[in-house]
C-alpha cells in the first residue's frame, strides 16, 4: 500500500504549526509528542500505521472551525478521526498531518419526541445515541457491529449500515442534517429536523464522503419508536445455492425481515468452536429475524419456516424464548472474534446482486485452493454485502500480500457480477487502488469534481478514496 | 431533439451550442427553464427487472405505467408511492421514471419507508461537456465512492441528463386500512398524528384535510397483523377521540396528487417542515386551502403571493409548485451553501446548458 510522500515544507513547520493551533485550542486538546501522537498511528485497519504531524481533540464547532482556518491558511492536511474503529484505513494519517478527533464532542443537544429526532455532536458513539432515547421508547437504527465503540462521526463519513438495515436502511437513510466545518473553517447546516432537500440534496453526497468535504461536528439523526418484540429463526442446509434460494423466496413472499443472516461451513465451524451456540454444522446457516407484536411475530414465523421447510433443511430452530434468541445470535455476533481466534484475517465487504451468491460463494472456494487461504464467509443476505473473511499470518512473509491479492481478486470478481467494492466499511485506503475496476476515469472525475468544490486545495483527507493517480494533478496543484 | 441513445445523446450535449430544456413526459413542470427541448422519449424500456433481488433498472424515458405494471404482475411497488402531478397542474402525458427521479418524487408513504433518493441504487447521466458518467450500481448496499446517485436525484436535470436509473422496488401488501379521526383541529391532529407515529405500529401514512376535519392513518401489511393493529391504534388514540376504521385506498391517491386544489385556482406551495412548526406556519401563511402529510411535515398550501415574506424565518423550506407569483420557485439557501451549489453546477455543466434558471 503505497502512499504519498509527506509535504516537507509542512514538516518543516511544525513548530510554527503547534504554536499557532495551541493559540486557539484548550491546553489538553493539542498533541504533538510522538509519545502522544503515537496513539492516533492507526484505525481498525491495525497493517498499516503513521504518527501525524499533531492531533487536536476540540470540544465545540467553534474550535473545530479555528483549526481548520489555520490549517487552510498554512496549507497543513487534515484527517479527521471519530473513533479509528475504520476497516478501510480512512482515518489512517500522514506524517504531514493534522488528525482533527472529535471523540471529546459527546453530548446530545436535543431530542424531539413529537418530531421523532435526536440531534447530537458527533463523537458520541452510535450505541450511546441509542442509550440516550431508549427509556422512552426509542432506538437509533443503524447498528454496526462496531456501535459500542464507533462514533456517530465515522458512521456518516462511511454511510456505516448494520444487521438491521434490510428493514431500516443505513446511515444515509437515518441522517435528517449535518453541522459541517468546510476546509476554509466555514460553519454550514445542512438539512434539520424536516424532509428532503429544498435544492440539491448536499446532505446525500456528505454523507459517505469518508471525511474528504468536510468535518462534521453535529448531526441531527432520525430516530424511531422501539417495535415490540423481536425474534429470530435459524436454519442449516447442505448447499449454498439452495440456501440463497431460501432467501429469495422470503423476499418474494412479501415478508420484510429486519435481518437475514448468512454463515457458510468454515465460519460456522470457528464460530461452534470459539462460541459454543449450538449451530448444526452445514455448508450454510441462516438466521433471519423479524418484529412485532407476539403474534405477529408467530405469523411471519409462520410463513417464513413454510418457505424453510419446502427446502428440506438439516435443521430449522425457532427461538421460544429470549434465552433461545441470545444463542442464536451469539455464534453470529461472535464470528469476526471467531476467525480472529484462529488466525490473522481480513474482513472485505464487497456487494453482489443476491442473485448470484452460489456462483460468487463457488468462485470463492475455488480461489482459496488456488491462493491456499482459507475463507469463511458470514454476511447480510438480504441485500448481498458479503463479508468473506480470509485468513492469513502476519509473522509469516509475504502472507499480507497474498491475502490482499486474494482479496482484490474476490472484489473484482463482485464487480464483475454487477455488484461493487464496499457495502459499508468505505474506500479509505484499503479500496482505493481497485477504484478503476468499478469506474471509468469519467465516472472517478466526476467524484472528483465534487471534492474540488468543497475542499479546492485537496486538504482533506487528501490521499484517501480515489486511485491515487488519479487524484495526484489536484493533490500537486 | 429526441436521441435514442447514451451516445448520440452525449454528442448532442457536446455539440450544443444553446441551453437546453429536458424533458421526460413533461408532466411536471415545477421551475422556470428556458431552452430547446431535449426529449429523452427515445431512450425507453426496462433493462433488468429482478423481483427476489428487489432490483429494477430502467433507462430514463420509460413510461411510469409500464413499470407499475410490470411491478405489480410480481406483486411489487415503488413503496415510496411518487405523486402524479397531472391533475394538480393541469398536464396531460406520461410521467417517465427519469423525470420522477430527477424531482425526487414521493408521497404519503414516505415518512415511514424514505424518499424516492432512499431507494435509488444507481443512476447513469449525460453530464455538460458530454461526458457518460455512473454512479452507485444496481445492489442493495454501495459505499464505493461518493454518493452522486442522491446529488442527481432532485437535481431537475441542472447537474445531467439521466439516462438510466436502478431503484430497490419492495413487495406489495396483502391489505390496508385508515383510521380516520374528526373534528380535531390543526394542532390536536398533528398532536394526533406525532402520537402515532411515535408507537410501534407501523403507520405508513398520516395526513389531515382541515377541510374535512379529517384525520388519516394508514396501516399497511398482513391481514391479521393488519387488524391487530389497527386496535392497537385505535385505543392508543383514544384520547384524540374515536378512530373509524375504513377501507378506501383512494383517500390516498387524493392526498399524494392534491386533487383538493387541482380545480382551483391559484398558487399551491410545498412546504417541508419539522411537523410540530405546522399548525403555527400555517396561521401564518394565511392561504385559502391547506392539506397535511407526513404527519404535518408535508405542508400544501393554496396561496397568493410571497408566501415565504409571510412565513419569516422558518426551519425547513417551500417550493412553489404551481403559479405565478414572482418568486424564487426553490427555497432560497443561504450564502455558503448556495456558493457550493453553484460550484456543482459549474463543474458538472460549465457551460450552463441544462434547464438554466431552474434551480437558482
Ligand atoms: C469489529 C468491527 C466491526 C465493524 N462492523 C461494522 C458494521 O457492521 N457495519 C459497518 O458499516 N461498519 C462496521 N465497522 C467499520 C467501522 O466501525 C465503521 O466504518 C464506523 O462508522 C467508523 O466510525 P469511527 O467513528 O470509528 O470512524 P473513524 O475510523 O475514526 O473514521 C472513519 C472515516 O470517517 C472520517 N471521519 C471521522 N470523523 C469525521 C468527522 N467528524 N467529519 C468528517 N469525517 C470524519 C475519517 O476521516 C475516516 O475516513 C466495523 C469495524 C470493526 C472494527
Amino acid at each position: 500500500m503505497q502512499m504519498p510522500a509527506p509535504n516537507a515544507s509542512v514538516l518543516s513547520r511544525k513548530d510554527l504549526i503547534v504554536a499557532r493551533l495551541a493559540a486557539v485550542l484548550p491546553a489538553d486538546a493539542l498533541l504533538s509528542d510522538l509519545a502522544e501522537t503515537r496513539a492516533y498511528e492507526c484505525d481498525a485497519l491495525t497493517a498499516y500505521r503513521c504518527p501525524p504531524l499533531a492531533v487536536v481533540l476540540p470540544g465545540t464547532t467553534a474550535e473545530v472551525a479555528a483549526v481548520l482556518k489555520i490549517c487552510h491558511e498554512l496549507r497543513v492536511p487534515v484527517v479527521p478521526r471519530g473513533s479509528g474503529t475504520s476497516l478501510a484505513g480512512g482515518a489512517l494519517p500522514t506524517a504531514d498531518c493534522v488528525i482533527i478527533g472529535v471523540a471529546r464532542m459527546t453530548q446530545v443537544i436535543e431530542t424531539n419526541y413529537d418530531d421523532r429526532y435526536i440531534r447530537v455532536q458527533t463523537g458520541r458513539t452510535n450505541l450511546s445515541v441509542t442509550g440516550a432515547v431508549e427509556a422512552d421508547g426509542f432506538f437509533y437504527a443503524p447498528d454496526p457491529s462496531s456501535q459500542l465503540a464507533c462514533a456517530i462521526a465515522g458512521n456518516i463519513a462511511m454511510n456505516s449500515g448494520g444487521a438491521h438495515c434490510l428493514k431500516y436502511g443505513v446511515t444515509t437513510n437515518n441522517l435528517l442534517g449535518v453541522t459541517m466545518v468546510t476546509m476554509d473553517g466555514t460553519v454550514i447546516e445542512i438539512g434539520g429536523p424536516h424532509l428532503d432537500a429544498g435544492n440539491l440534496d448536499l446532505l446525500g453526497v456528505i454523507c459517505g464522503s469518508e471525511g474528504q468535504l468536510g468535518v462534521v461536528t453535529e448531526a441531527t439523526l432520525r430516530i424511531l419508536p422501539k417495535p415490540e418484540g423481536a425474534r429470530p429463526v435459524l436454519m442449516g442446509y447442505d448447499s449454498s445455492e439452495v440456501a440463497g434460494q431460501v432467501v429469495t423466496d422470503i423476499i418474494k413472499a412479501g415478508i420484510l425481515p429486519v435481518a437475514i443472516e448468512f454463515m457458510d461451513r468454515p465460519c460456522i465451524e470457528a464460530c461452534e468452536a470459539f462460541a459454543k451456540a449450538g449451530y448444526p454444522i452445514c455448508e450454510a446457516l441462516l438466521i433471519v429475524e423479524v418484529e412485532g407484536s407476539p403474534a405477529e411475530i408467530d405469523a411471519q414465523l409462520a410463513l417464513i419456516t413454510a418457505i424453510a421447510r419446502s427446502h428440506n433443511p438439516v435443521e430449522l430452530r425457532e427461538a421460544k424464548d429470549a434465552e433461545e434468541a441470545g444463542r442464536i445470535w451469539l455464534g453470529r455476533k461472535s464470528a469476526f472474534g471467531a476467525m480472529g481466534q484462529i488466525n490473522d484475517y481480513m474482513c472485505l465487504d464487497g456487494t453482489i446482486p443476491v442473485s448470484a451468491l452460489p456462483y460468487v460463494l463457488r468462485r470463492i472456494g475455488e480461489m482459496s485452493q488456488e491462493y491456499g487461504l482459507a475463507v469463511g464467509n458470514v454476511f447480510h443476505a438480504g441485500d448481498g454485502n458479503m463479508h468473506p473473511l480470509i485468513l492469513f499470518d502476519a509473522n509469516k512473509p509475504g502472507d499480507l500480500e497474498l491475502c490482499e491479492a486474494f482479496g482484490a481478486d474476490i472484489l473484482k470478481l463482485c464487480v464483475e457480477v454487477g455488484g461493487c467494492l464496499t457495502g459499508e466499511h468505505g474506500v479509505g485506503i484499503e479500496k482505493r487502488d481497485l477504484m478503476h475496476v468499478q469506474f471509468a476515469a469519467a465516472d472517478l472525475e466526476a467524484q472528483m469534481a465534487v471534492k474540488d468544490v468543497f475542499d479546492p486545495l485537496w486538504l482533506l483527507n487528501p490521499a484517501k478514496v480515489f486511485p491515487l493517480d488519479s487524484s495526484a494533478p489536484r493533490r500537486a496543484a | 431533439m429526441t436521441p435514442k441513445s447514451e451516445e448520440e445523446l452525449a454528442r448532442i450535449v457536446a455539440e450544443a451550442d444553446r441551453p437546453l430544456r429536458i424533458v421526460g413526459g413533461g408532466t411536471r413542470p415545477v421551475g422556470r427553464s428556458t431552452g430547446a427541448a431535449l426529449s429523452l422519449a427515445g431512450m425507453s424500456g426496462v433493462t433488468l427487472y429482478e423481483p427476489g433481488a428487489l432490483t429494477l433498472v430502467a433507462k430514463a424515458g420509460t413510461p411510469l405505467a409500464e413499470i407499475t405494471t410490470l411491478l405489480a404482475a410480481e406483486n411489487q411497488r415503488l413503496a415510496f408511492e411518487p405523486m402524479d402531478h397531472r391533475k394538480l397542474l393541469g398536464t396531460t402525458g406520461e410521467p417517465t421514471i427519469g423525470g420522477m427521479v430527477a424531482s425526487n418524487v414521493s408521497g404519503p408513504r414516505r415518512i415511514a419507508v424514505g424518499a424516492c433518493r432512499d431507494f435509488m441504487l444507481g443512476v447513469r447521466f449525460v453530464d455538460g461537456s458530454g461526458n457518460i458518467v455512473k454512479n452507485g450500481s444496481r445492489v442493495m448496499k454501495n459505499v464505493t465512492g461518493y454518493d452522486l446517485v442522491k446529488l442527481l436525484c432532485g437535481s431537475y436535470g441542472t447537474l445531467g441528463v439521466l439516462t438510466e436509473v436502478s431503484l430497490k422496488v419492495l413487495p406489495d401488501v396483502e391489505t390496508q386500512v385508515t383510521l380516520v379521526l374528526q373534528g380535531l383541529d390543526d394542532a390536536r391532529a398533528v398532536a394526533a398524528m406525532a402520537a402515532a407515529m411515535s408507537s410501534p405500529f407501523e403507520v405508513t401514512g398520516a395526513a389531515h384535510d382541515p377541510a374535512l376535519s379529517r384525520t388519516m392513518l394508514r396501516l399497511e401489511g398482513f391481514a391479521d397483523s393488519v387488524a391487530y393493529r389497527a386496535q392497537a391504534l385505535t385505543d392508543l388514540l383514544e384520547p384524540f377521540g374515536a378512530a373509524q376504521a375504513i377501507d378506501d385506498p383512494a383517500i390516498w391517491a387524493t392526498i399524494r396528487d392534491v386533487t383538493a386544489f387541482a380545480d382551483q385556482p391559484g398558487d399551491v406551495w410545498r412546504l417541508s417542515v419539522k411537523p410540530s412548526d405546522a399548525p403555527e406556519l400555517v396561521a401564518k401563511a394565511q392561504a385559502r386551502g391547506v392539506i397535511y402529510d407526513w404527519a404535518g411535515g408535508l405542508v400544501w398550501l393554496l396561496s397568493e403571493g410571497d408566501l415565504r415574506a409571510r412565513l419569516g424565518d422558518f426551519t425547513g423550506h417551500a417550493t412553489l409548485i404551481r403559479g405565478n407569483a414572482a418568486v424564487p420557485v426553490f427555497q432560497p439557501e443561504p450564502a455558503p451553501i448556495a456558493a457550493i451549489a453553484a460550484g456543482l453546477r459549474a463543474k458538472f455543466d460549465p457551460r450552463g446548458l441544462f434547464n438554466p434558471g431552474m434551480m437558482g
